[in-house]
Parts: structure tokens; sequence; C-alpha cells
């Protein structure tokens, strides 16, 4: 079973600056780390090649620093990684770059999965896992809790979604998007990390993957950020002090008027 | 005049709450580009009355595809219905609800079509002049808000959470023109639904309550988190948890609140015994009001609470249950 996994560089913290001309995020000089929900695409994809046989293939699209992120996964377990970078790549929104991952992906060829995180922490969309399945045309399956069984042609897997579990069943090559249940990550180990500095990252530019040059970048993305604002936080707290039985059951009284002011408290049946 | 849409969402032949504040935030931009504002409903049947309620909060045209394959969500069975749909009625915007439906079917849509999506927005507007569609996101844990624009690509798409705005006027006697979509047959699909098996705690999901209650690390050990659920249900609500919490294992993972969780917008939040990490914040930023109860006077997460109680859960609790237990029986 050969399983790709497209991770991200996110920055370390939620304090990251955004250029006010093209609206893209500034990162560097800002420490940056391994999108914390790819963790558990690389550990699902990790556990089933070991059961099954097989390898892991970790692609990024990033600035050079990216390249630590493939050696994290690298000293994890992955056995290829692959660096996505060049120029003309910046400034992508999610439609381009699921479409370079989606280029990438097949130019590594030969998969029987693509699985990614949920999300990155960073942008917080969602969107590229779905994007990658539409311009391969994969099965796509998202949020998945677990993983039940695995063969050469299909899988049966469970997603989190509002009503509970829903159990499917996806003909292979797909695409999947995990969420945090499906696998409590590994740690690099001492090993792994002598042998991801004894590997070499792939380096590869527009023209490897032959991406159409109008589909890349901020030239080849539909949205504009056109505007950054940080949002005043109007709220002012009302404090009570509950020092003692008698003051405690003030603030709770208080509390109780104004949830019920604000018909907050649960709708009393009467009968 | 090119329609605004809104995709419906149904569950067992009802239609999901989340529909009609679509339908809220899609009146709004249709009156402002004087177009009609249609839905777009594929479900395994409606109940009667349905596809009325959708016309009476705002409607004017109802895109119906019924079929056994959409009791349950997967992308390829709606992709298949509206990609060709899109293409044959040129709709300007489409808007649907950030739901692990819509931001499946959305991304993977807004690939096949080409045009641009933005996720999760939580206002939107029309650009004076052009016509285009401003997109207001939170974006970088909540930290800034962003507008985006879709300028050159039609139709412009984007998600909303639900409850993140309130329904419009019902107008029962609006009437909207309901238009049958024969869903064109799919040979094969990749996926198989095979079953739903419900949550073992039979709790709805926390994106979907109106009052969250959450607990964490404050509350010690589990036999206490039980505090957490029983005022979870004095007050009709849903219980979530701080990843401390989840990862104590006082509550499962569907409850987790924050950034590598749920980010939820309910009415009400209680956060109790939580310090208000970022990553925790990331999750509530755009909950309605937020309560704390919480011993330390210094804690983030009164930076953004509207009401707070300092002092000790294990005594303010008890009280409050009681409280509210009394208040019930006098009533
Ligand atoms: C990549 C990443 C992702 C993360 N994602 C999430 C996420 O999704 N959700 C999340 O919640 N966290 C997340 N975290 C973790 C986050 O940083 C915090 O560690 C976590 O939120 C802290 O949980 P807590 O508030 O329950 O615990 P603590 O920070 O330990 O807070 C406990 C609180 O309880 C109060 N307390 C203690 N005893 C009492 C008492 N007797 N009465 C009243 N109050 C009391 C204390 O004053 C304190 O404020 C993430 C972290 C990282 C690095």
């Amino acid at each position: 079973m050969h399983i790709i996994v497209p991770i991200k560089q996110v920055p370390q913290s939620s304090d990251v600056k955004m250029d006010p001309v093209t609206g893209t995020m500034i990162r560097s000089g800002r420490s940056s780390t391994l999108n914390p929900l790819d963790l558990y695409a690389l550990e699902a994809a990790f556990r089933l090649t070991e059961a099954h046989g097989g390898s892991v293939t970790v692609v990024t699209m990033g600035p050079d620093s990216a390249a630590n992120i493939l050696k994290e996964a690298l000293s994890m377990g992955a056995e290829r990684a692959i660096h996505l970078t060049d120029r003309p790549f910046g400034g992508s929104d999610t439609y381009a770059t699921s479409y370079v991952l989606s280029r990438a992906i097949e130019k590594i060829g030969s998969y029987d999965l693509v699985i990614t995180g949920e999300r990155a922490t960073d942008g917080d969309t969602a969107q590229v896992g779905p994007g990658i399945a539409a311009w391969l045309d994969l099965g796509l399956v998202t949020y998945v809790s677990s993983i039940e069984e695995a063969t050469s042609t299909h899988l049966v897997a469970e997603r989190l979604v509002e009503e509970g579990y829903q159990r499917v069943q996806v003909a292979l090559p797909a695409l999947l998007t995990v969420v945090k249940e499906i696998a409590i990550p590994r740690l690099p180990t001492l090993k792994g990390k002598k042998r991801a500095m004894a590997s070499t990252i792939e380096r590869w530019d527009a023209e490897a993957i032959e991406a159409d040059r109008s589909r890349i970048g901020l030239k080849g993305s539909p949205t504009r950020v056109v505007k950054i604002e940080t949002p005043k936080v109007a709220r002012s707290c009302t404090i009570y002090h509950a020092d003692g039985d008698e003051a405690t059951l003030a603030a709770v009284d208080h509390l109780i008027d104004l949830l019920e002011e604000q018909q907050l408290l649960k709708e009393v049946h009467h009968g | 005049m090119a329609e605004v849409w809104t995709i419906a969402e149904t569950h067992n032949g009802s239609l999901k709450e989340v529909s009609f504040e679509l339908l809220a935030r899609g009146r709004a931009l249709a009156d402002e580009l004087e177009v009609p504002l249609a839905s777009v409903v594929l479900a395994s049947h409606t109940r009667e009355g349905e596809l009325e309620r959708l016309a009476a909060y705002g409607a004017d045209i109802i895109y119906v595809a019924e079929d056994e394959r959409f009791a349950s969500f997967t992308v390829h069975s709606h992709a298949a219905v509206l990609l060709p749909l899109v293409r044959d009625h040129g709709p300007q915007i489409i808007l649907a609800a950030a739901t692990t439906t819509g931001r499946t079917l959305l991304p993977y849509l807004a690939v096949k079509l080409g045009c641009g999506l933005t996720a999760d927005c939580t206002s939107l507007a029309i650009e004076e002049g052009t016509g285009n569609l401003l997109q207001i996101r939170p974006a970088i844990g909540g930290n800034i808000m962003a507008t985006i624009k879709s300028p050159d690509h039609r139709p412009q798409m984007a998600t909303s959470r639900p409850r993140s705005t309130p329904l419009g006027n019902m107008d029962t006697t609006r009437r909207a023109t309901v238009i049958r979509v024969d869903p064109p047959s799919l040979s094969t699909d990749p996926v198989e639904v095979l079953g739903v098996r419900p949550f073992r705690d039979q709790q709805t999901s926390i994106e979907d309550a109106r009052t969250v209650v959450s607990g964490g690390k404050g509350l010690k050990k589990r036999e206490n988190f039980t505090l957490i659920e029983q005022l979870a249900t004095a007050l009709g609500g849903e219980v979530g948890a701080s990843r401390d919490a989840v990862d104590r294992g006082w509550a499962t993972y569907p409850h987790q609140v924050g950034l590598s969780g749920k980010t939820i917008s309910p009415e009400l939040y209680i956060a109790i015994g939580i310090s208000g990490a970022i990553q925790h914040l990331a999750g509530i930023k755009t909950a309605k009001r937020i309560v704390v109860i919480n011993n330390d006077d210094e804690a983030n997460i009164l930076d953004i609470a509207d009401v707070a109680i300092i002092g000790d859960l294990f005594a303010i609790i008890p009280v409050l249950l009681r409280r509210l237990n009394e208040r019930r029986k006098t009533q």
C-alpha cells in the first residue's frame, strides 16, 4: 500500500502578520511547525503501511524552511519526501494549492490512498483535502475517525459527523481527511532522526510538476483577501466574587436572573 | 438575473435549522442584488409542508431532487446533481452550511467549477458598485477578520456556521416556484454508506447546541466531571470540554472545543475550570454570551467573558444546580 500524505508548515502561534497589500500571510522570521492536525494523517498512514506493507510519501508546498517538517515526517517513518517550492507558487489560495498538490501527487504516481489532516490550524479552511480529491477524481471521505478494514481494493471507515459515526466503504484509490480520534501520533525516534538526516528531500518546481501557470500562485487563485482587520473585543466582563456561602448564593442568583432575562434557561414544561 | 442559491440540509426528511439560517443570509443578498433567491434540496424524501417552510423563510425558487441515495451524504452523489444544475442555471452566489457536509461538498464543487470559496464566513455583504460578494471570516485563531472576494469567478461560494445568524421573519403567505430535478443516474459512487452509529452518550453535536457547558482541568478528576453533565442537563445544553479534559478521558473527542476540536457559536457558553488558552478561545470566539466559573480572577478566559463567578467551582456548581432546581419547582 502506497500512501501519500500532503503536510503543511504552520506558524507556531496564532500571532501572525498579514501583508496588507496582497493579503497573504507573512511567515518569515517566525517560528513554524508541522500543522498539528497533520500528525494524525501521518499516524493513520503509518499504521496502515505497518499492517499491510507499503510505504508513506510526504509532500509539502512551501518556502525553504518547510523542509523541516518533511524531515520531521521522515524521522517518524515516512520513506520519501518531496518539497514543492518555487516563487510562482507563492500566494496560492486553497484552489491553487490543491491544484499544485494534485499535480505533484499525479507525478509521484501509483498510490492507493492520499491522507490529509482535517484542516490546517492557520487557514482553518479544510478545503485543500477535498480540493485535491476533486482535481484527481478520487473517492473522497472526510472527517474519518477510524479505519476498520483495508484491502487492496477498498477501505471501510467511520466518519465523525453531526449525527454520530457514519460507516462507509470507499473504493481505492481514495482521499481521506482524518480527525484527531483516528490514533495517537507517534514521536520521532532517534533511529528515525538519523535516517532522516541521511535522506535527501526532493525539490520540485512548477516545471517539474508540469503546472499550468494560470492555475498557480496569486494569479491562479480565484479568491482575493481585500481587507484585514483586528476585531476589537467589545466584551466587558461582569465579575461576581463567590467567597463564602452568602456571596456564592448571591452570585449564583445574579447569574440565574441574567440567564432568565436573556431567555437562556431551559423552557420549563408545565403540567 | 443570476440567482443566489442556498444549499439546504435535511435529516430524516426534515430540514435542518441551518437551512433557514442560510435563507436569512441569502435573502439579504438577493434583495440587495434584486435577484431571485433559490434553495436547493437533495433528500431521500421531504416531509409534508417542509418545502413550504423554505418559501416562508424567503426562498423564491426551490430546486428539489428526491432520491433514496440522498438518505445519507456522499460528496459524489451530491456533486452529480449539483454540477449540472449549477452549469444550467448559473447562479452568482452559492451559500452552504459549514457542517461536515457543506465543508466537504463546497470545496469539491469549487474545484470542479473552477471558482473561489471562503469557509466559515461570519458576515456576507454585497460590494457597492461591483456587486461582488464580500466574504468576511475570522482567520488565524480568530485574531483577525479577513474580507475576501472572488471578483472574476462565478459562482462565488461561501460557507457559514450553524447558529451564526438569526432566522429571518417567517411569512406563511409567501409562495415559491418548486422545480423538480431528476437526479442523473450515477453509474458508480466510489463511496457507499453502510450505516450510522449514533453517539454512545446520546449527545447531539455541540455545534448545534444552543447552550454548551464545558469543563476543564479544574474539575480535577473524572468523577467530578458529572457536575458539568448535570449542569448541562439542567440548562438543556450539551457538554463540552477543554483539550486537557479530553486528554484525561473525562470527555470524548467529539466534545472538545477549540483549535484542534470544534469551533462553536452557541447562544450561551459556560466555561468551568478552563483557563482560556488561546487554542481554547479559538473555538468560542463567536459564542454569543460567555459565562465563566473559575477561581483565578486573572484567567485568560475572562478577557472574552461576559459574566464570571470567581470562586471554587466545587462550592459554586452545587448551589447553582440547587437554585435551578428550586426555580423549576416554583414555576
Ligand atoms: C496545537 C495545539 C492545539 C490545541 N488545541 C486545543 C483545543 O482544541 N482545545 C483546548 O481546550 N485546548 C487546546 N490546546 C491546549 C491548550 O493550550 C491548553 O493546554 C488547554 O486548553 C488547557 O486546558 P484547561 O483550561 O482545561 O486547563 P488549565 O489551563 O490547567 O486550566 C485549568 C483552570 O481551572 C481553574 N481551576 C482549578 N481549580 C479550580 C477550582 N477548584 N474552581 C474553579 N476553577 C478552578 C484554574 O484556575 C485554571 O484556570 C491545544 C494546544 C496546542 C499546542
